[in-house]
């Protein structure tokens, strides 16, 4: 399918010759479902979370920008000219940037939007650079040219084009090392942003990397695969290592976005492995397992940036430590996040537990096609992603732990109330999606593999991942099965039994509602609580090779003999930022000294310099 | 019709699963020369508890209520995965390997919520020495999954529990998995279920505040997942000796050699408690870490055809 539309047609402009076409394959289509599908429920929501929180005037400029923001996102995925995909590409940012600093009058929202818009634009760089070079090849921005100019590049270009697109799209999508601005620009930004930016904004450089590497360039070389391979496995362990250590309820959904960016690399570079190795039937798995993936992590991340907005608004903290006991002030909420905790833990039956298994079934049928090193190459991957998933559940263990269960850590938030009825809905249509996307594996996964064969350009036709309707087997034959709808229904069955069997057992038996054990001490208040700080602690020193951990004490003494209070920090050595990117800007700072020197404000200096040009002019033009 | 065999299968599961715990604790006492309870004696607690009032925190939600469900449910179906009287008899098309741990996990995951839910430092205690231990074995099951898996070219239960040649990497994996098995059924020397010492606790302090009929849900729960590992070990990653269909005498065959196994991996089990220390929390990392090198090794062994 391919509508277009003609805008204008200039003939004196040669490289202005713009065609605007929209572009409807099912690659665009599919993304531009992902993008609707979670635009909705987080604009609903903007209509509760805003009132109250903001000026009327405020709120009008706050839809305009909403709507602007997904129109772009929209267009990004849409546009059939590489000239218009990067004015999209760039407007999608700057829309982002202004939503980012949207709170105008926070510190952090505009320090963050200048690491943001920094970042963002070195991206847009390389990726300018790399349509650029397409576009010397090709001659025009047309996307259709583009593909058929590809064959044509000499293999280093090749190369070179691919490094730049990777470096460019990994920088918006949050692949460890280019990650830095998202941690900060994601949580600063109002939620229902959070949960677009998070959601689908990242989800648009892997629709670049489809569309430009996977789909126009095609794949060059192994080592391309291998690049993405290992680049998503470190995102994932150190997304996740570092959402693991987080107290921001929102920068650890932040640093979740890594890990989880890393989990979709996972299959679109298992896909470039498998398209190398001449493999179509597992390029085509794989990718849509990532695909799957990333269709699953639009659903529950927003579902979770949205609750947590909805915490936020209504106890005024995103403090962890701070939170607790929300689940019967806000039940609806905490429901709402302990979906969106299951499912991005990847706990069977849910949604992020097919993608995973899908996943790791990729890496499996992988291992066991391919020769010698690929076989224990893939199996570290797989293990790689197994211990990811582990960590995310302790991670949100902890997040729902902390925030809903227990008592209230802090006495202020105590009366917090549940979310506004605009915001309940939104929440309620994502966490449906969830469970959806859980039990309607094997219709999705049908389509998905439609979508990875417009990618990849190969015939799907003959493919076929699933036993029935309700179930999935990647492998024909006697291969591994897998129905979500009766893993459900068998663990709902069972429950009911066990709940019936229970009432039914004990119904000469009383139940007792007394204070929690507390070792004869009756003291138990929140202070004695165990802590988010203290529920990462085991990981935080075994991974401190990593984290390179340290403390602050501080202790408030009332006399010499006594301590009135205990203050005690925990901080974390931030290696990406203090190891290449304070080192990278400094570097610029010394350069820009230097350079400096050249304008030492006096006239005489700059006359001299003109004198100089002009003679250097004369010379290069009667010379050459 | 094979529905029914594996609800039977099921029910004769769950009805041996506290003999096993109780074996163990007889064969440890036996060894130290003492007499020690009778075998039966799990049974016997399950029912004065299931007799008993309860207690609830006032602090608790309705998570703390329904986690006992969810364990013992949960539980159950990974145990409906796992072939025992025959190598396809089990609801191998609801899932694969794979799908046992992701079951278990829903499970864990609500224990370690229950055990927040009551705001007492024990629970936290237990619920994060938990999660820290099960996301380091994760990948120790991944890849003893893996290395057998690759044997058989296939995840499925149904495939792999109809392998009968024993191939040295089976071996190798069956011996990680062995560590993911202490692991996940609290045994010395990563866990001990005999001791409520704030120190040592991971899986006690998860339940400590749960009483009466909840507290023998969980505990029904921990003896199944104990057989659920002791089959899959005995089944799954070795299944030599198991009935191929429930013709002639074979299901009888194979259900003796079961047994002969898992009183083999009980007898394992109860020598390395009785002879071995609870290992501190950070020299449990040490043991996993070996663990992955052993899964690693068993991959690579598979890789390289033996």
């Amino acid at each position: 399918m391919l509508f277009r539309t003609e805008i204008f047609e200039d003939k004196h402009m040669g490289y202005l010759n713009i065609k605007f076409s929209l572009l409807f394959d099912p690659l665009s289509l599919f993304f531009l479902v992902v993008i609707l599908l979670v635009s909705a429920p987080s604009a609903l929501y903007s209509v509760g979370y805003m009132k109250g929180e903001y000026p009327g005037r405020k709120i009008a400029l706050g839809w305009a920008l909403l709507i602007a923001f997904i129109v772009s996102m929209a267009l990004v995925v849409t546009v059939n000219n590489a000239l218009i995909f990067l004015i999209a590409w760039e407007s999608m940012s700057l829309i982002s940037y202004f939503l980012v600093t949207f709170d105008t009058h926070s510190e952090k929202s505009v320090r963050a939007g200048v690491i943001y818009i920094v970042m963002t634009h070195i991206g847009t760089a390389f990726i300018t650079i790399a349509l650029l070079i397409f576009h010397k090849y090709a001659g025009s921005f047309d996307m259709n040219a583009f593909k058929a100019a590809a064959s044509g590049m000499p293999l280093n270009i090749r190369n070179t084009v691919f490094i730049l697109l990777l470096a460019g799209f990994g920088t918006k999508a949050g692949i460890v090392p280019l990650h830095i601005w998202l941690p900060y620009a994601h949580p600063q930004a109002p939620s229902h942003i959070s949960s677009l930016m998070s959601g689908v904004m990242i989800k648009t450089a892997i629709y670049g990397i489809l569309r430009f590497i996977v789909f126009t360039l095609g794949v060059g070389d192994l080592w391309w695969a291998n690049l993405i391979l290992v680049l998503a496995m470190v995102s994932c362990l150190v997304g996740v290592m570092y959402a693991l250590m987080e107290r921001d309820i929102k920068k650890l959904l932040a640093y979740s976005s890594v890990e989880n960016m890393g989990i979709i690399f996972l299959g679109v570079g298992a896909s470039m492995l498998f398209m190398k190795m001449e493999m179509p039937v597992l390029a085509v798995f794989a990718l849509s397992a990532g695909l799957y993936h990333l269709v699953n992590h639009a659903i529950f991340k927003s579902l979770l940036f949205l609750c947590a907005g909805a915490v936020y608004k209504y106890t005024g903290t995103r403090n962890m430590e701070k939170l607790g006991g929300l689940i019967k002030s806000m039940p609806w909420t905490a429901a709402a996040f302990l979906v969106g905790a299951m499912a991005i833990s990847a706990v069977a039956p849910l949604n992020g537990f097919v993608s995973e298994w899908l996943t790791l079934q990729a890496f499996f049928m992988g291992a066991v096609a391919a020769a010698g090193g690929y076989k224990i190459f893939l199996a570290c991957a797989a293990a790689v992603l197994a211990l990811t998933g582990g960590l995310a559940a302790s991670c949100f263990v902890k997040a729902f732990g902390m925030t809903f269960l227990a008592m209230p850590r802090s006495v202020k938030y105590e009366g917090a109330k549940d979310a506004s009825l605009t915001m309940k809905i939104s929440m309620a249509f994502l966490a449906i999606l969830v469970f959806v996307s859980a039990f309607a594996a094997a219709a999705i996964i049908k389509a998905l593999v439609m979508v990875s064969g417009c990618a990849t350009r190969i015939n799907t036709a003959h493919m076929n991942f699933t036993l029935n309707n309700f179930t999935l087997a990647p492998q024909n034959g006697s291969g591994a099965c897998l129905s979500t709808p009766a893993a459900a229904l068998a663990i709902t069955v069972l429950v009911i039994i066990a709940a019936a069997a229970f009432y039914l057992g004990t119904r000469k038996s009383k139940t007792v509602i007394d204070r929690t054990w507390d070792c004869g001490y009756y003291k138990l208040s929140p202070r004695t609580e165990y802590s988010a700080t203290a529920f990462s602690k085991p990981f935080r020193i075994a991974f401190g090779f990593f984290l390179l951990p340290y403390t602050r004490t501080e202790k408030i003494r009332e006399s010499f003999y006594h301590i009135k209070s205990f203050k005690y920090e925990v901080f974390f050595t931030p290696i990406f930022k203090r190891y290449i990117y304070e080192p990278a800007i400094n570097a610029v700072f010394v350069i820009a000294r230097h350079i400096k020197k050249l304008q030492p404000g006096s006239i005489h200096v700059y006359l001299a310099y003109i004198f100089v040009t002009i003679l250097a002019l004369i010379i290069f033009i009667n010379r050459f | 019709m094979g529905l029914v065999f594996v609800i039977i299968q099921i029910a004769l599961l769950i009805l041996v699963a506290p003999l096993v715990s109780g074996i163990i604790r007889k064969i440890k006492n036996n060894m130290r020369m003492r007499k020690g309870p009778s075998v039966l004696q799990p049974y016997y607690d399950l029912a004065k508890l299931f007799a008993k009032d309860r207690v609830i925190s006032k602090d608790t939600s309705w998570i703390f209520r329904i986690t006992p469900f969810v364990i013992l449910a949960s539980t159950i179906a990974a145990a409906s995965l796992v072939p025992v009287l025959a190598s396809k008899i089990s609801l191998y098309r609801m899932g694969d390997f794979l799908t046992i741990i992701f079951i278990l996990a829903l499970g864990r995951f609500f224990m370690c919520l229950a055990a927040l839910d009551a705001g007492s430092a024990f629970g936290g205690m237990g619920s994060s020495r938990e999660m820290f231990i099960s996301s380091l074995v994760e990948p120790v099951a991944l890849l003893s999954v893996f290395a057998v898996s690759m044997n058989a070219s296939s995840t499925s239960i149904a495939v792999l529990s109809g392998v009968h040649a024993v191939r040295l990497s089976s071996i190798v994996a069956a011996i990680s998995f062995f560590i993911v098995t202490i692991v996940e059924t609290s045994r010395i020397p990563v866990d001990n279920k005999e001791t409520h010492l704030e120190l040592t606790m991971i899986h006690e302090a998860m339940v400590l505040e749960y009483s009466g009929p909840s507290l023998a849900m969980i505990e029904l729960a921990a003896h199944v997942k104990q057989i659920v590992f002791f089959s899959i070990l005995a089944n799954v990653v070795l299944p030599w000796g198991m009935a191929g269909s429930l013709t002639g005498l074979q299901p009888a065959v194979g259900l003796a050699v079961y047994s002969l196994k898992i009183a083999g991996i009980s007898l394992i089990i109860a020598m390395m408690e009785i002879s071995m220390a609870k290992m501190r929390l950070f020299r449990v990392v040490d043991l996993l870490s070996f663990a992955i090198a052993l899964s690693i090794l068993a991959v690579i062994i598979s890789a390289g055809g033996m």
